[in-house]
């Protein structure tokens, strides 16, 4: 009996847990859901803001992040493809790939305000490029990187080596082998860590805190080397910087939808090309 | 293409592939002597000693890390005593208890919640945590180190659940069905049995989920009220190492020894930081080794 009641009881602690985790995520979008959501209007997605942010719509932030988020991608997937290809395809087991695989696991572990700094002294002061959308975009390129390289490495590791033999017996160069049969073969799984990737950039702020992110650009920009707007610092901006802070709060929660809805929308989509290749082998 | 052309090709995309192989490891240098640098020129016009003694952060006049580095290590461990216990528990739920149709649930769940952005964690600290903590406690405004570690372990739970959960699961078959066999029953066998041969893995889950929670920014920055003195307790308003670079650096003028200041206290915790990525990474090959 009293074994029973003991066994009963872990029951309860080990689903509690488990419920509260789901109760936290719950919460969240309940919260930014039931609040947000009225305020979502087609004004809102495709209106410029107006009276000091008052009212309007978030246009340019939307557009501030998805050509962010493009820089990002542009710079951080052919380097970080190169690099993972690099590790799985030529790589021996050496000092030194054992130094660049160290190497990637703290660049992960590196907290992203350390990449702003970075960006900051890289980008902004030393080569000059000012705090711009360009100077943004390639600090979270470099943030972007291990995540990037460590799932494109996964992706290829799950390609049989008799793939690589059978192609390399035909007589074709290792390289015409990667670009032709392995990159193809693991574009899917490449893709999905991608936009996984991509997914958790485009909701940083910290990274793009001093690199070129701005609570207002007139007119809305779009220029690589203007200050741009972007939706998490906006979210971020409407929340606790605002003079009246109570009367922005509905466009803050609107602003939290767009952004997580964003942000879910790309995960689906990811996970979506990963169920989809791993049925389909 | 000629032969020759082709061989060429091939040996040039060697050198590009294993250039880019070079580059993450000048990528984690240029970080390290970017910090080193600027905080030397900072060391230089104030101290190491007055940097790590005193109790106040105020820039121009007082430059002690004490007060941040507390402020951060407070938030931290709560968010640990919080996100700890519910993620392995949590995992425990997921590997041994939760059928296949629960964990076809729970799972993308999980995986949900580690996508919600930072910065709409903080918001839903302003908006309800804040307000739930100061109706309980009484307090003028829920923006305190309490907040801050409830949303920080929030963000740690996903990265603490999966990593122990692929621990657990490494545990092989037999150590249970050892277990069973001398009458040892479901609960028993998790708690005496399961869970310490799953140590190593269960450590480097919750060393990686300490590192997400210690070089978060924006959470901390909109739920802890950023108060730069020295905090009392987890009711108290704290500003952490991350938010106080956060707040200054955007108004600080280049190259003065505030600026300089802001590397410093990212050089210190970028070397916590590495410190426990090294500890997680050792826990996660002596897992590694032990099931090989």
């Amino acid at each position: 009996m009293k074994s029973k009641i003991g066994t009963f009881f872990i029951w309860v602690v080990l689903v509690g847990s488990t419920a509260l985790v789901c109760l936290f995520l719950g919460v969240i979008l309940w919260d930014i859901f039931s609040k947000g959501l009225p305020g979502i209007t087609l004004d809102f997605i495709f209106k410029l803001p107006t009276k000091g942010m008052t009212q309007g719509g978030i246009l340019p932030a939307i557009f501030g992040t998805l050509l962010l988020t493009l820089i990002t991608t542009l710079f951080a997937v052919p380097f970080g493809v190169a690099c993972a290809t690099y590790l799985n395809e030529y790589a021996r087991p050496t000092l030194i790939t054992n130094v660049i695989r160290a190497s990637i696991r703290n660049l992960a572990g590196v907290p992203s305000i350390i990449y702003g700094l970075f960006g900051l002294a890289l980008f902004v002061q030393a080569l000059n490029l000012g705090t711009s959308l360009l100077s943004a975009g390639l600090t979270l390129g470099l943030l972007s990187l291990p995540y990037i390289i460590t799932t494109t490495e996964e992706a290829l590791k799950r390609i049989p080596n008799s793939l690589r033999e059978a192609t390399l017996a035909l007589g074709i160069t290792q390289f015409e082998m990667i670009k032709d049969v392995i990159l193809p073969k693991a574009l899917p799984g490449i893709m999905t860590g991608v936009i996984l990737t991509l997914s958790r950039a485009a909701g940083e702020t910290a990274p793009i805190l001093f690199t070129g992110v701005a609570f207002f650009v007139n007119g809305g920009a779009g220029s690589l080397n203007s200050e741009f707007m972007a939706l998490p610092y906006h979210l971020y901006m409407l929340s606790t910087q605002h003079a009246s802070i109570e009367l922005v709060r509905p466009l803050a929660y609107g602003t939290a939808v767009v952004l997580i809805a964003l942000v879910f929308l790309l995960n689906t989509f990811a996970y979506f090309l990963r169920y989809k290749y791993r049925t389909q082998n | 293409m000629k032969t020759k052309g082709r061989e060429n090709l091939d040996l040039v995309f060697k050198f590009v592939f294993k250039g880019t192989g070079f580059l993450t490891i000048a990528l984690l240098a240029g970080i390290f002597f970017m910090l080193i640098f600027n905080s030397a020129n900072f060391f230089n016009n104030v101290g190491l000693a007055a940097f790590f003694s005193g109790n106040h952060w105020d820039p121009e006049s007082k430059y002690s890390v004490l007060p941040l580095l507390v402020s951060t290590f407070l938030v931290t461990l709560g968010s640990m005593l919080i996100a700890i216990p519910l993620g392995i528990l949590s995992a425990a739920f997921l590997s041994e208890v939760a059928s296949k149709n629960a964990k076809a649930i729970l799972k993308p769940i999980i995986e949900m919640l580690a996508a919600v952005p930072s910065v709409a964690i903080g918001f839903i600290g302003i908006v309800v945590v804040g307000p739930g903590l100061s109706n309980i406690f009484g307090l003028q405004n829920g923006l305190n180190a309490l907040n801050g570690s409830i949303l920080l372990a929030v963000m740690a739970l996903p990265t603490i659940i999966t990593i122990s959960e692929d621990a657990i699961n490494a545990v092989p078959l037999t150590h249970r069905e050892a277990s069973f066999a001398l009458g040892a029953n479901k609960w028993e066998t998790l708690f005496k049995i399961t869970l310490p041969a799953a140590m190593p893995g269960l450590i480097a889950a919750v060393m990686l989920g300490l590192g997400r929670a210690l070089g978060e920014t924006m959470t901390v920055l909109m739920a802890t009220g950023n108060a730069s003195v020295m905090p009392k307790g987890f009711l108290d308003s704290v500003r952490t190492i991350t938010s106080t670079i956060a707040i200054e650096m955007g108004e600080v003028p280049y190259q003065t020894t505030h600026y300089f200041s802001l590397f410093a206290i990212a050089a210190l915790l970028f070397l916590i930081s590495l410190i426990i990525n090294f500890l997680g990474e050792y826990f996660a090959q002596r897992l590694r080794k032990f099931h090989a």
